[in-house]
């Protein structure tokens, strides 16, 4: 059984039907990519997974439990991690009530604590700023701290959706490379890019989306290598 | 924090753990301010500091439905525009039962229930209120919201003036005339009624509020208990879930918090302090009325919140206690004011009414709310953070957000 399984999956964001049958699986310890063009559906199907925008006909199931129609906080709890599009961070909070509010589902304080010293590990920059209010960190900063308020909620998989948009190159390798670490702990990534070559070389494997359905899909090295692809999203 | 450095703090003290510092210097200034407050109201005026201790203790009702509001508006980023239904609540709550009023209702029975629970009945019932209210309100954002709670505050005093002698669910609230002759709070906590003339509390003599002093000093004490019990829900997981939601309602979802609850329960607290100053101002005046609940009170309020610091308890304590001294104190005396200020300078002539001049005196009071308004607009755009920001607001305005900024490269080498 997959870790996390969209089975057929139809939702509308408002009157737009915006995924038309939507199937995919991801096994645990993968990072699965999935890419596509503007509107093609791709943050509407991590909305779906995590419940912002639920689904109005097919299944999310996250170790075969039914978890489509829960209400998004419970999502949370159940171990889906979304890192919103747009990073979202808490303005006005400082960047250590931020990530206390990453593990508002969890209760072991003991736990908590551990897992806040670990993410600041992984992101120095978001220690130094911790007193800080969230905005006045740059664009990068946040980036990072919306990335480490997801992995505060402890969660098996973590959605993240562009989380290189709008950022320096040197910092988007610094991105993909902090997401390889947070795989190689174990933690299932599902990722959206608009830098697809970067994305695919970090995953094991690939959707395609296009206009609401799955095109195409399979390991990394077959998509990077397929002309259609390196045509619509490589710029090859 | 200091919670660090003194880890054997008396109880009292554990009440303010975690509070910033900056706050209890500023708390403790106030407290010292209303402790000798009434000594200082009596000397200054010779013996007869009734009057403005009355004054003070009722703006002291104001302060709580400023702090009220604050977690409404303040903490949880709702708009409400109509906060003065719950203070309508409150106050009707102990009209109701606590005067003669229910004897003229279908109950045919005087219902006399001591104040002090009526403290909690008010709180409860306009709690209760607050969740109803925010029920349909959920979905809404922004100005939908302020509307639909705009409408909540005009329907609530109107429901009040309709169940008098006549509606059809007969006379319950007195109608237009309001409810008069509420019981005063009195001590000890007995239950008053026929049974009273007994021995039951013979040792303990009974005291009834009736003294200016007796309500200051219980409305310092209702002001105390609500600064730490939403000073505390400010540092607690909902307080930090309260601002999740005002900042960013996806995002707060996305991290697991449950947005319909939390709204609710920001709803239904807010109102809570509400209803606790209502039942204290139905039993200090001694008379409710449906006039009392108007719009105004929930401007009035909402201004009292933004002026001072919105999301900052100090500061709206202080917004509270300046707006309603420039309302209630500098407007009235403002014609006498300008009057006398004019004689000194040798410009007494301006008193005397001339064509289409009425005199210094009536002219000033005409405008009394340009004046108010002038201040309101002075004060925002001297501070619009407020009079007394909190901490967070200080620093976003000091270093300027970067929403959407592009990492700046020569930062990170």
């Amino acid at each position: 059984m997959a870790l996390l399984e969209i089975d057929a999956v139809d939702t509308y964001y408002g009157r737009v039907h915006a995924l038309q049958g939507v199937s995919l699986n991801i096994e645990e310890g993968e990072i699965v990519t999935l890419i596509g063009s503007n509107g093609a559906g791709k943050t509407t199907t991590l909305r779906t997974i995590s419940g912002l925008t639920p689904a109005s006909r097919g299944q999310v199931r996250l170790r075969g439990r039914d978890i489509t129609h829960l209400p998004a906080a419970q999502i949370v709890g159940l171990g889906i991690g979304h890192v919103p599009e747009g990073r979202r961070i808490f303005h006005r909070m400082s960047v250590r009530d931020n990530l206390v509010l990453g593990a508002y589902r969890r209760k072991d304080r003991e736990g908590i604590r551990r897992d806040q010293e670990h993410v600041l590990t992984l992101f120095p920059r978001v220690r130094q700023r911790l007193n800080q209010i969230g905005g006045t960190l740059s664009g990068g900063e946040q980036q990072m701290l919306a990335i480490a308020r997801g992995l505060m909620s402890k969660p098996k998989v973590l959605l993240l959706d562009e989380p290189s948009l709008g950022l320096a190159p040197i910092l988007v390798d610094q991105i993909f490379d902090i997401i390889r670490d947070i795989n190689r702990e174990g933690t299932t990534i599902l990722l959206i890019e608009q830098n697809a070559t970067k994305a695919l070389t970090v995953s094991n494997r690939g959707y395609v989306l296009e206009t609401g359905r799955i095109v195409k899909q399979g390991p990394t090295k077959m998509l990077l290598e397929s002309p259609d692809v390196q045509k619509a999203y490589l710029g090859i | 924090m200091s919670t660090a450095q003194r880890p054997n703090k008396p109880r009292l003290a554990d009440l303010t753990s975690g509070w910033d510092d900056r706050d209890l210097i500023i708390y403790r200034l106030l407290l010292l301010f209303a402790i000798v407050f009434p000594f200082g109201a009596t000397f200054l005026t010779g013996g007869s500091g009734g009057a403005l201790i009355n004054t003070a203790a009722d703006a002291g009702v104001y302060v709580l439905l400023a702090i009220g509001l604050n977690i409404v508006v303040g903490y949880a980023g709702l708009l409400d525009l109509g906060y003065a239904a719950f203070f309508a609540i409150g106050a009707y709550t102990v009209g109701m039962f606590s005067s003669g009023q229910l004897y003229g209702s279908p109950l045919h029975h005087e219902i006399h229930l001591p104040f002090w629970l009526l403290l909690f009945v008010g709180m409860f019932a306009a709690a209760g209120f607050g969740a109803l209210l925010g029920a349909p309100t959920l979905r809404l954002r922004g100005d939908y919201l302020a509307i639909v709670t705009l409408g909540f505050g005009e329907i609530v005093p109107r429901i009040f003036r309709y169940l008098g002698p006549g509606s059809v669910l007969g006379n319950w609230t007195g109608g237009v005339n309001g409810i008069a002759g509420i019981d005063p709070p009195s001590l000890p906590f007995g239950i008053s009624g026929p049974w009273e003339n007994g021995a039951a509390f013979g040792f303990l003599p009974r005291f009834d509020f009736i003294d200016p002093l007796a309500f200051y000093i219980l409305m310092v004490i209702l002001v105390v208990l609500c600064v730490i019990a939403a000073n505390n829900l400010y540092r607690s997981r909902l307080g930090r879930a309260w601002m999740a939601v005002r900042e960013d309602e996806v995002a707060a979802a996305a991290t697991g918090v449950n947005t319909v609850a939390i709204k609710l329960l920001a709803f239904a607290i807010g109102a809570s302090f509400s209803g606790f100053a209502g039942t204290y101002y139905g039993a200090k005046l001694s008379l409710v009325s449906s006039e009392n609940f108007a719009f105004v009170v929930s401007v009035t309020v909402l201004i009292m919140v933004v002026l001072g610091g919105m999301g900052n308890i100090p500061g709206v304590i202080i917004g509270a206690l300046g707006i309603y001294y420039v309302l209630f104190n500098l407007l009235t005396n403002l014609p006498d004011l300008a009057v006398n200020a004019a004689n000194s300078i040798g410009l007494g002539f301006l008193n005397t009414s001339k064509g289409d001049w009425i005199g210094l005196h009536d002219e000033v009071q005409r405008l009394n709310f340009l004046v108010f308004g002038l201040i309101l607009v002075l004060v925002m755009l001297l501070r619009p953070q407020g009079l007394l920001p909190s901490r967070v607001r200080e620093q976003e305005l000091a270093k300027g957000i970067s929403e959407e900024a592009v990492f700046d490269l020569r930062e990170e080498s």
